[in-house]
């Protein structure tokens, strides 16, 4: 012990170096899981709102597409309320809600780094919490893993350790859908049923079995099929409905059932 | 005496900045970003004290992370790169004097001299900061064309800085 004391003071500052690297690996290792994810980052109010005056400017340039995809949300949407219908159905009522959607503005994105993050401009002064989904008005774009008074932290699916829950939409097949870290555009649709053939367009939703999205929601669309002839899964390369490059304005979708459904999990295993 | 404090805070505010706020956001042929951040560091003058480099340089690394939301990530990296810097430079310039608080600047080491120094320095930062980043050896393998490209790119993008701001000091003058 005293020699390995002596061998720091003599070499003062490789012991540093390996100090201030530990420290480093000791921060580095929260980012390799999601559950280390959820516990320990960053998000705090200072880099918040740097990012917020910075994103303030490039907003102004963007202002005429994004008001176009609005509109274009607008009119979906309007599609789909009830009067747009000549028999409207009725089951569905307020009591029943699962689902609810706040709309919060992009502070700062990035597509270009292996891990990328999106951070938001609503926190827990107003609700938000963690393990929220993001979702852009074309499709699936993150899950919230952190919360700040004023602003959240998502792992945008263009993140190694995003893993979303997905179905096929023609057929209702169970899948994965990853991110490879190439390329901001495409994704990977994993364990995909050797006997199913998948066609270049279709699509691939949320499952609804995750608790945090929604069933339905658009993830991507079939460009190439992949077939695996030694494995009994094969794989798909996926176009992503969301544009990362593009993103302004998202939604966070609450699930305000979870502490019923996840009480419901726990107690199914004594 | 103050007055080098007050050029060197100065120059990492700015250079922090330009990096949170403009450059991590620039992806040219997809994963290529510029840390000209290193600058901050590689140009701390020679006869700074060693342990005040690696302190300076975890801190810089951790202002970086903040803001990426990769905290000790650039930390590590940044870190290592302060480590090696002394050795670096012992190893290309052996016989070289200092003045006090001279840095290693283009006008001291010459532009290829200056361009090694920073080369070097810049893809041992590189090499860590992909390695940490995947923690994957099969993938960082594959990876590495990409660390040499985006090592190319740093040192190119802070060779333009250091050039552009030299000459207008010298326009200054005159």
């Amino acid at each position: 012990m005293r020699t390995l004391l002596l061998f720091f003071i003599k070499h003062r500052f490789f012991a540093l170096f390996l100090l201030l690297e530990i420290v480093s690996a000791l921060m580095l290792v929260n980012s390799y899981s999601y559950q280390r994810m959820l516990t320990f980052n960053a998000v705090n109010d200072l880099t918040g709102s740097i990012l917020k005056t910075s994103a303030n400017f490039k907003d102004y340039f963007s202002l005429r597409s994004q008001n176009d995809s609005l509109a274009a949300e607008n009119a979906r949407l309007r599609n789909r309320i009830e009067t747009s219908f000549l028999n409207s159905d009725s089951t569905a009522s307020a009591s029943g809600r699962l689902f609810r959607y706040y709309s919060a503005h992009v502070v700062s994105n990035s597509v270009n780094h292996r891990n990328n993050y999106i951070m938001l401009d609503k926190g827990s002064l107003l609700g938000m919490t963690k393990e929220m989904g993001v979702v852009s008005s074309q499709g699936i774009a993150g899950i919230v893993i952190g919360v700040s008074p004023h602003f959240s932290l998502a792992m945008s699916l263009l993140h190694q350790n995003a893993f979303i829950s997905a179905r096929i939409k023609k057929n209702g097949q169970l899948v994965n859908v990853k991110w490879k870290t190439d390329d901001y555009r495409f994704g990977t649709v994993t364990d995909i049923p050797s006997y199913i053939m998948l066609a270049k367009g279709d699509t691939i939703v949320t499952s609804g079995n995750s608790l945090i999205f929604p069933k339905d929601i658009p993830i991507g669309t079939v460009v190439k099929y992949i077939a695996n002839q030694h494995r009994n899964f094969n794989v798909a390369k996926i176009k992503f409905c969301t544009d990362f490059n593009s993103l302004h304005i998202v939604y966070l979708i609450k699930n305000l059932m979870i502490n019923e459904q996840t009480n419901l999990l726990e107690n199914r295993i004594p | 005496m103050t007055n080098i404090y007050i050029k060197h805070g100065l120059r990492f505010l700015i250079l922090v900045l330009l990096q949170v706020l403009v450059l991590n956001k620039v992806s040219i042929n997809g994963f290529l970003i510029p840390y000209v951040y290193l600058l901050f560091i590689l140009l701390l003058p020679f006869d700074t004290n060693k342990n005040y480099v690696l302190i300076l340089g975890f801190f810089t690394g951790l202002t970086i992370d903040f803001f990426g939301n990769s905290l000790g990530l650039h930390a590590a990296a940044t870190t290592l790169l302060a480590f090696a810097r002394p050795v670096v430079l012992n190893f290309l310039f052996p016989k070289m004097e200092f003045l006090p608080h001279e840095e290693p600047n283009i006008g001291k080491l010459g532009l290829s001299g200056f361009l090694k120094y920073v080369f070097i320095l810049v893809l041992i930062n590189h090499l860590a900061l992909i390695f940490l980043e995947v923690f994957n050896l099969h993938y960082f393998l594959s990876e590495l064309l990409q660390v040499f490209l985006n090592a190319f790119f740093t040192t190119f993008s802070i060779i333009v800085l250091v050039i552009l701001f030299s000459r207008n000091r010298i326009r200054y003058k005159r």
